[in-house]
């Protein structure tokens, strides 16, 4: 088989279809706005790729709650790695997190600084850098669930002695209940991550269902995955139903992949911790268990935070108010740091840091349309199917 | 603006851009004769009018590439390669002279001095361009990474073309397939284990661009060369100094699968990485198809395809039309990866 | 380890943490280099249907939208979906 069986999940015209159904769909419930919100960078990053939300109904808000796991990652976190790699030690890292912002600087200001700071694409990489070098290397471990598997894998596979993770690794359902249980939070529904209930599996949502009352659809990432997650969403939300719906089931099920849970939960233990723009998460936060405190950065090297605190930490972040804008309680306009001392350059909160964040595409495309990115005065063309046979 | 130059300042966007208005263009006095294309034009050269109705195109490049050996290529090539097109991009086909400069570090191998300086000589011979005068220069271990490369071309054209002069109803070109350059360096760099046919598109296109003049010249309203920060760096620049919103069609943007698949793969957007062997055209409505033929006539053309077009609405915005929606792209940030070029 | 094909590309994939035992042929699917499912065949198939049948409730007039629904229903239970 050499097409690709996949690419029926992009078909334009379904996806035409689909969005229809959507506008339809929501305008029988009738009211203006509905908020549902996305908790997985990739689902946004999905719905920006394919410019997804010119084609949403403009009742329809879909929000971009706290599902960036590199805008999320707190100062503190950033900090820690900062001071390791100033303290002279390898500091492997994925590409984002070079640019977000520490108390004092990110790590791309520590590389430019003199700092040993290595890009990898994946923990793997990491690994074999340890192997090959004789001085210790630390892999700055972020991302969610579905990326904590793979650091948990390696950790049981008899890592390098010279390796160690600093984990700054996030679990999503906690951040659910933040959102949910915000004064005047407005979310009606959540649409969650396909990749995180592949590991966890669509039963997780169960008890913060019957909690809330708030329908929970799990999706996929191919644009008709987004698109009919999201009708069925909205069928929920009309129907004052509150369900966990799996429409992704090609890769999710109730129970998930129990084997990749098992290695998640021997090696990391949930813990409460700040998430940027968000304050306090209740068992948020991944962080290495006892038993594996030998591979455990903080706890091989002695971290000083406070030889970073030379010049006084900003006050800025006290400001901030990114958690109000992902509740869809506010809008960035509101927020007094947005556009003067918080911009894409200088980015303080989370809704900045990520290009799909709402205050970075309101500072972008000039704040007026809350869908953003899309331009829904643009009326959808056909597209063109000009395919390209390429000669060698 | 920062206190101290980062990664991004080399990477072909935004903030490369701040770094060279700041430090290079502001303040910089001019002398040149009237209708000179000069340093704050920052387009692909300079052009200086001689008289006769003939403008002295020169235009300078450094290479630091790594790794230096690639699939597809090596940093000689691209030195020539780079110059050569820059060149042909203000519309200077024909080259007069090239020079190259080259910064060694100690140690580095003969056997790799003398393959690069095999792959220059070559490159010279297909794009007919010389190399009349250079410099050599060697530093400490450890002071500099292997090798640095510079070339500087001189060309003389009848006719300048902008990377400024789009204007509403022009259609947007590509000659040829997108994103090969960057997604076979990066894929040879990272040692990721990437199995597939990614070789880069470096090559000298003067001749395909000679081609295209002689029987369009006037249809063709703007060029550029995508390189750094690729297409959608390039394009946004040219809508910005034309003053012209541009739509995009990303389902005509030529990509080989090579390409699509590694880039899905790795998270990045073809249209962002580099190209070393492509230009990105604005061409009269009327006249687009006949310049599409006529690119296609040419070897380094077969996969020209026609990708967008001007519009008066949104002025310097770039709109991509995914084929499921729109979208904005932004200025972009640059070049994804570093020492692309 | 697995050699997998990414339609243009192959690339190693761990198979440390998926679900069930993968052969030659198997769709997986790929996270960071691991991969974390294998999805079974026919799946795409069984996906489309879902959605098909999104559009068609979607479509219907509301006052069989109830029923056809329920039909719907019965007939993914039976099939054992979900």
């Amino acid at each position: 088989m050499t097409a690709n069986a996949f690419e029926a999940l992009r078909d334009p015209a379904r996806a035409r279809m689909l969005a229809d159904a959507l506008v339809r769909v929501t305008s029988k419930i009738g009211r203006d706005p509905v908020s549902v919100m996305h908790v997985c960078g990739s689902h946004e990053q999905a719905i920006a790729r394919y410019g997804l939300r010119a084609t949403f109904p403009a009742a329809l808000e879909v929000i971009m709650g706290p599902g960036c796991p590199v805008c999320i990652t707190d100062m503190p976190e950033v900090d820690e790695a900062v001071v390791l790699a100033q303290q002279g030690v390898r500091v492997a890292t994925y590409g984002d997190m070079l640019r977000v912002p520490g108390t004092a600087m990110s790590l791309g200001d520590a590389r430019a600084r003199g700092a040993r700071v290595d890009v990898v694409y994946s923990i793997s990489q990491a690994i074999e850098l340890a192997r090959a070098a004789q001085e210790e290397v630390v892999f700055f471990a972020t991302g969610f669930e579905t990326t904590a598997v793979a650091t948990a894998a390696v950790l049981l596979a008899d890592p390098p002695p010279n390796f160690s993770v600093l984990s700054a690794h996030k679990y999503i359902p906690p951040v659910m209940e933040i959102v949910a249980e915000m004064p005047g939070a407005r979310i009606e529904g959540f649409l969650a991550a396909g990749h995180a209930a592949t590991i966890t599996g669509w039963g997780v949502f169960e008890p913060f269902v019957a909690e809330h009352g708030i329908p929970v659809v799990v999706a996929g990432f191919e644009p008709l995955d987004i698109l009919a997650g999201l009708v069925r969403l909205v069928e929920l939300i009309l129907e004052g139903r509150a369900a966990v719906e799996n429409m992704y089931p090609r890769c999710v099920t109730r129970e998930g992949n129990v084997q990749a849970q098992e290695k998640l939960w021997k090696v990391f233990r949930p813990t409460g911790g700040r998430w940027r723009g968000i304050a306090h998460v209740p068992n948020g936060n991944l962080r290495l268990r006892d038993e594996l405190a030998r591979v455990d950065a903080r706890r091989r090297f002695d971290i000083d935070l406070a030889t970073l605190w030379a010049s006084a930490p900003s006050p800025l972040a006290h400001q901030c108010i990114c958690g109000d804008i992902m509740g869809g309680i506010a809008s960035p306009d509101r927020c007094p740091l947005f556009g003067k001392e918080c911009v894409p350059d200088s980015p303080v909160g989370a809704c900045m840091v990520s290009s799909e964040g709402t205050c970075r595409i309101w500072h972008e495309y000039g704040g007026v349309d809350r869908r953003l990115g899309a331009m829904g005065a643009i009326p959808p063309t056909g597209p063109s199917r000009t395919h390209v046979k390429v000669l060698p | 603006m920062s206190d101290r130059v980062m990664m991004k300042h080399g990477a072909g966007g935004r903030a490369m851009r701040a770094l060279i208005e700041e430090i290079f263009v502001r303040g910089a006095p001019d002398g040149l004769p009237a209708g000179s294309v000069g340093l704050a034009a920052m387009d692909d050269g300079a052009a200086i009018p001689l008289g006769d109705e003939r403008w002295l195109v020169v235009t300078t490049d450094s290479h630091v590439i790594s790794p230096i050996f690639f699939p597809g290529g090596d940093i000689g090539r691209l030195a020539v390669s780079g110059t050569v097109n820059d060149l042909a991009m203000m519309g200077a086909t024909s080259v007069l002279a090239l020079t190259c400069a080259v910064v060694l570090e100690e140690g580095f191998p003969w056997a790799d001095l003398e393959r690069v300086q095999a792959s220059v000589r070559a490159a010279c011979k297909e794009a007919s361009a010389p190399i009349v005068t250079g410099d050599t220069k060697v530093m400490g271990r450890g002071e500099i990474d292997g090798i640095i490369l510079n070339t500087t071309g001189v060309g003389i054209t009848t006719r300048v073309v902008r990377d400024s002069g789009l204007r509403p109803g022009d259609r947007i070109i590509v000659t040829g397939t997108l994103g090969d350059h960057g997604m076979a360096v990066l894929a040879t760099r990272h040692a990721l284990g990437l199995e597939g046919n990614l070789r880069s598109d470096v090559a000298p296109i003067g001749s395909l661009i000679a081609h295209v003049l002689a029987r369009h010249g006037d249809a063709v309203t703007a060029m550029k060369d995508p390189t750094r920060g690729g297409l959608a760096s390039a394009l946004f620049e040219m809508a910005h100094k034309g003053g012209v919103g541009v739509v995009l069609d990303e389902a005509a943007v030529p990509v080989t699968e090579e390409v699509r698949a590694a880039a899905e793969l790795l998270g990045l957007d073809p249209l962002l990485v580099a190209n070393e062997g492509k230009a990105v055209m604005g061409v009269v409505a009327d006249e687009a198809e006949a310049v599409l033929a006529a690119l296609r006539e040419h070897p380094l053309g077969r996969n020209a395809a026609i990708v967008g077009r001007c519009t008066s609405e949104r002025p310097g915005a770039l709109v991509l039309d995914t084929g499921f929606g729109r979208r904005l792209l932004t200025e972009p940030e640059g070049e994804p990866l570093p020492r692309i070029c | 380890m697995a050699l997998v094909d990414f339609w243009g590309v192959r690339k190693q994939v761990r198979l440390d943490v998926v679900d069930e035992p993968v052969t030659v042929g198997d769709y997986v699917l790929n996270h960071v280099g691991y991969a974390i499912r294998r999805i079974p065949a026919q799946q795409v198939e069984a996906t489309l249907s879902l959605y098909e049948e999104l559009l068609t409730v979607a479509a219907t007039d509301d006052l069989m939208a109830a029923d056809v629904r329920g039909e719907i229903a019965a007939g993914r239970r039976e099939r054992g979906d979900r």
